[in-house]
């Protein structure tokens, strides 16, 4: 066990764990914070997705010795909460049917905060391929390309990190 | 089952000094791990062997993109995500930057090294056939010095490499000499996204005006137990006219030096066809 130093939505914390626990398992066990979701457990399926530094990444890939110092951002710390609860990402998942049986949802919007910050105004293919990591077995992702097409339109606002 | 995570022990050495001077005292004792998108799927999944890492997924000094008039080399931590974004990859080596695009969803892209791509070893690796054709040469360093030798000597059977229990991928280096050569790639799965190939072939040749090879390079993927040129398939097109004659030799040649097996993701049989199918798709593409 050691103790590890990161950044979560923004507030400076410390875990000990195991330095190979995945960041996925500290996020949800350690932390409380179970927005992260374990679908396949070996990076085919995106529900764990988090940003870490920026970058997405699956949370069950990462062991969390190698977020020593590292600014991940969860689901939970997506939205400003001091000005509006949900973030305008998830605002238009709620609004275009994006979401279904929910499992898929956080990963998804991650995903699509890490398209638009690429790619502002992506084209369909770029959605697709952006997302391309992240499965949904309910919606059969049309809707979620609608979600996404109407988040691009509507002005980004930074996570915490 | 899921694995223990308290039975495995990863060390961070801040250098990569640091890092080599761990592999040469205890050689064999330290697994590296990069960005884990292969050894942390085997630990999800409980059949992690190595039970101590040393991760170099953090150090700088292995991620760069060195850029020369001759050549560029790649620092083996360099993300295919980095690999996409570089201008002078996706000018003077198209197929390298298409084998980074399909390698995984861009999550596994912003982890994924080109270094963990190659030491991994799987013969259905994606960047290897690119890197094969573009003539890659690899550089190794242990705490004993660095040694450089041609990336088509790095493979020694299945999963087995010249990789010494103290040394590391440092970087890959590619010649920039192939601006007149004609290329081609195609990845065959099971899906368009995020499959495994069950085979892939790249390949660069040169052709005169009269649709004579005047040099050719095919690496592909799954058709043997490791990365693999195709030499014999080369040969039958080397300095011969493309027509349906050489085409069909070329075809009989690649089949004949294929050595594809049956597994999950395919069978000898298909692997074989459709890698020769792929050449003759290249082929044919060089007479249009």
């Amino acid at each position: 066990m050691r103790a590890i130093s990161l950044t979560v939505n923004g507030r400076q914390t410390s875990v000990t764990a195991a330095p190979m626990k995945r960041l996925l398992d500290v996020l949800r066990e350690d932390l409380q914070l179970t927005g992260a979701k374990e679908g396949c457990g070996e990076g085919e399926c995106g529900s764990c997705s988090v940003l870490m530094n920026g970058e997405l990444v699956n949370s069950c890939l990462v062991p969390i010795l190698q977020c020593e110092g590292a600014a991940i951002t969860t689901i939970e710390g997506l939205a400003p909460e001091a000005t509006a609860p949900l973030h305008p990402i998830q605002q238009c998942f709620l609004e275009h049917g994006g979401a279904q049986c929910g499992i898929c949802t956080p990963g998804m919007i991650l995903a699509t905060h890490h398209l638009l910050d690429k790619h502002p105004h992506p084209t369909l293919a770029q959605i697709q391929e952006g997302l391309a990591g992240n499965l949904c077995r309910c919606t059969g992702y049309m809707r979620i390309f609608e979600a996404v097409q109407q988040a691009a339109d509507t002005a980004p606002v930074a996570p915490r990190t | 089952m899921r694995s223990n995570v308290s039975e495995f022990e990863l060390i961070q050495p801040a250098t990569l000094p640091a890092a080599l001077e761990a592999l040469a005292t205890d050689p064999g004792r330290y697994t590296p791990i990069a960005g884990g998108t292969e050894l942390m799927v085997a630990l999800s999944a409980g059949r992690l062997a190595p039970k101590h890492l040393l991760s170099i997924n953090h150090l700088q000094e292995l991620r760069f993109i060195d850029v020369t008039a001759n050549a560029i080399t790649l620092g083996a931590g360099t993300t295919f995500t980095d690999i996409r974004k570089n201008s002078i990859i996706a000018s003077d080596f198209p197929l390298l930057a298409q084998a980074a695009g399909w390698t995984g969803s861009i999550a596994n892209q912003n982890r994924g090294t080109l270094g963990g791509n190659i030491v991994n070893a799987s013969p259905a690796a994606d960047s290897p056939p690119a890197l094969l054709v573009y003539d890659a040469s690899v550089t190794l360093v242990s705490a004993r010095g660095a040694r450089t030798l041609p990336y088509s000597d790095f493979h020694l059977s299945y999963k087995k490499t010249v990789l010494a229990p103290d040394e590391l991928l440092f970087s890959i280096t590619l010649p920039r000499r192939f601006a007149g050569y004609r290329s081609y790639i195609r990845k065959v799965g099971t899906r368009n996204a995020q499959a495994i190939s069950k085979v892939a072939l790249a390949g660069l040749a040169l052709l005169d005006e009269q649709h004579v090879i005047t040099d050719l390079r095919l690496g592909a993927a799954s058709l043997r137990e490791t990365p693999t040129r195709c030499t014999a398939a080369e040969q039958a097109l080397l300095n011969q006219p493309l027509n349906e004659v050489t085409i069909a030799a070329a075809r009989a040649a690649l089949i004949t030096e294929a050595r594809p097996i049956d597994d999950i993701r395919s069978t000898a049989k298909y692997r074989a066809a459709v890698a020769a199918n792929l050449l003759e798709e290249f082929l044919r593409g060089l007479l249009r």
